[in-house]
Formats: structure tokens, C-alpha cells, sequence
């Protein structure tokens, strides 16, 4: 079982790394890009395969206590199947 | 009275506080391990400058689950007297000692440099020495020290002045008191200006200036130098305010 956590910074947090790479991406002609923020993806892995709502809750309460800040960011999170292949498009060769 | 300077893995201005601390201001100062639960009878416990565990996944957020921070916290809420500085000041935060959050700075630049202060506020333990609208000249070295906080929360800090020193020009004013000029003597893009804030219970400051590195004659240089002593203001006036409550006390207790 693994959690995918993603932190972002909450509407209205400056995100001065999210605008320098839109500045980027400008520069480099995709002007079509509006906005870019930029968060955290983190992968927690579990030995066992218990998912529901337990689990759920102590990854909240992980996020909440230490892997987001609540005054800057906002956080949310999947329980999927260890080897579960990651939602989008890659050209990575898995 | 007694001062107790933290060490976390990763932490490098505690012994810069240390000396600043022992030798020139003369006080007594002990150096407390991040994995010891003991601040050894401490009045003031300061949280110094550093990288603390690699300043991984955000600056202080692991700090803040060492042991010493849990005795931290209950010394602040009995009335003990807590500074951090720079790196301290994140760990407060991440902490929830401090509100608001220090995030990565406008520029996206690591800054190191002189600032300039302007002391908002003097009733409390950190500023007493020193008046109102004073301009001190201390040194700032880091890549997030852009404070943030709700609107809310900065409107109350205002209301019970407890926003003790904001970043100004030289001469201590600011773009907010007269709307014009660019807001460049702000490092990192912190709200409304804010350089360090104290907490509700008025016994927890951080500030992301360094006083330690304004303070030791022996690294003024010579006459005409550029170097401030400013920053020892703060930690004279803590000495002041905690020498004055002992004074207290014990008049108190003769009645």
C-alpha cells in the first residue's frame, strides 16, 4: 500500500519558484502557460495492504502534524496498490 | 541570569550566540543538546541561525519534533523567555510557539547583508532598551525568510504590538508610511515589512535578522568601520527585563 501525498502552497502564498519558472517557460515561447505553482509529491510506503479509513486518518494526521504546514499550504492524498501505475502521461519506459 | 543556546544537527551560529552571550555580555550560558528534555533551569533559551537537519522537507519542520522542543514549549507556557533567530525563528513557527510561516524569499535569492530595522515596539522583553523608532543596522543570511501570515492574524499583531521590528530604509522610513519608493530595503518580500514577532503571551520572539553577528567589539572593526553593535540591544534588554522581574520578586517577598 502506498499514500501519495501532494503539498501545494495555498492560493494566495507567494510562490516565487512557481513564477520564476512561468518566466522560464515564457522565455522559452510557451506563452500559453498562465501560471505555475509549484508543491511536494511524496510516496509513503506500507508493509501491509490495510487501506481504509484508519489508515486514512494517521495520513492525515501525518500530513496535518509534518509533511504540509497548514499557515502556508494545502495538502491532499490517495491510497493506492504498491506497483499501481501513477495517473498521466510519461515518456518515462516503465 | 542564565541563558541556554540550542544545538540541532545542522545548527551553526550556537556558538557565535555562545560567545556573543559568555564573553560579551558576561552572562552565564549553557549549550542545550536538541535530544536532551532539560534546559537545565535556563531564564532564556535561544533557538539560533543554521540549517538544521538540512532545512529538509521545510526550514524547522523536523527540528520541531526534538526532544528539547517539547520542554521548549511547556518553558514558554509558563512564562519562560524564548528567542529565535533565523532558523529559530522558523522552528517557532513550525512549532506553533509564533504564528505565521517564513517561506523562500521574493527574490528567490540567498540573501546575506546588512539590513536595516526600525524598532516598532518596546514594551515587552526583547526591545525594552531601546526607543521606538530606532534604526539598527543588523545583518540578515538567508534563502526563506519571507514571512507570511493571514491578514487577520497581522492585524492583531499590529493592534497588540507585537510586531517588534520591521525592515526600513537607513533612515527608518518605509514605502507603507509614505506610498511611494520601491519596498528594495526588504530582503525577502516579507508581509507588511515584518523583520521579527513576538508571540500573544509576549515571552517568545523571532526575528530573522542576527543579532549575534552585531554585537562583539572585537569584530567591529576600527574607527569608521562599517560593523553595528545594534543587535546586542536584544540581548540586553533581556537581561534587563529578566534582572528587573528578579528585583520584583524579591522586594515582593521582603513586604
Amino acid at each position: 500500500m502506498i499514500a501519495r501525498v501532494v503539498i501545494m502552497p495555498k492560493r494566495g502564498v507567494l510562490d516565487p519558484q512557481g513564477k520564476a519558472i512561468c518566466s522560464s517557460l515564457h522565455a522559452m515561447g510557451y506563452g500559453e502557460v498562465d501560471d505555475v505553482r509549484m508543491g511536494k509529491f511524496l510516496e509513503l510506503r506500507f508493509g501491509d495492504g490495510a487501506g481504509g479509513e484508519e489508515r486514512a486518518a494517521r495520513v492525515k494526521a501525518m500530513c496535518e502534524r509534518l509533511l504540509a504546514n497548514g499557515v502556508i499550504e494545502d495538502f491532499r492524498f490517495e491510497l493506492v496498490e504498491d506497483g499501481a501505475p501513477a495517473g498521466g502521461r510519461t515518456d518515462t519506459p516503465r | 541570569m542564565k541563558w541556554g543556546v540550542v544545538t540541532f544537527p545542522g545548527s551553526n551560529d550556537d556558538r557565535d550566540t555562545a560567545h556573543v552571550l559568555r564573553n560579551v555580555l558576561g552572562q552565564e550560558t549553557v549549550p542545550l543538546w536538541h535530544k536532551s528534555a532539560d534546559l537545565e533551569g535556563v531564564d532564556c533559551v535561544v533557538l539560533p541561525g543554521g540549517f538544521s537537519y538540512g532545512d529538509y522537507l521545510r526550514c524547522g519542520a523536523i527540528a520541531r519534533f526534538s526532544p528539547i522542543m517539547g520542554a521548549i514549549a511547556r518553558h514558554a507556557a509558563s512564562g519562560g523567555l524564548v528567542l529565535g533567530i533565523c532558523n529559530g525563528f522558523q522552528v517557532l513557527c513550525e512549532a506553533g510557539l509564533l504564528p505565521g510561516a517564513l517561506v523562500r524569499n521574493r527574490d528567490l535569492r540567498f540573501v546575506c547583508r546588512d539590513v536595516t530595522l526600525r524598532v516598532e515596539s518596546i514594551s515587552n522583553p526583547f526591545t525594552n532598551l531601546a526607543f521606538a523608532g530606532d534604526v539598527w543596522r543588523i545583518p540578515v543570511k538567508h534563502g526563506e525568510g519571507c514571512y507570511v501570515a493571514d491578514p487577520a492574524t497581522l492585524d492583531e499583531m499590529e493592534r497588540e504590538a507585537r510586531i517588534l521590528v520591521r525592515y526600513c530604509r537607513p533612515d527608518g522610513s518605509r514605502v507603507r508610511d509614505d506610498g511611494a519608493g520601491r519596498s528594495d530595503y526588504n530582503p525577502n518580500g516579507s508581509a507588511r515589512d515584518v523583520a521579527g514577532v513576538m508571540n500573544a503571551g509576549r515571552n517568545v520572539f523571532g526575528l530573522m535578522p542576527h543579532p549575534e553577528h552585531a554585537a562583539d567589539p572585537a569584530i567591529l572593526g576600527a574607527e569608521g568601520a562599517r560593523r553595528s553593535a545594534d543587535g546586542m540591544r536584544i540581548f540586553q534588554s533581556i537581561a534587563h527585563w529578566v534582572d528587573q522581574r528578579r528585583e520584583q520578586a524579591s522586594a515582593g517577598s521582603m513586604r
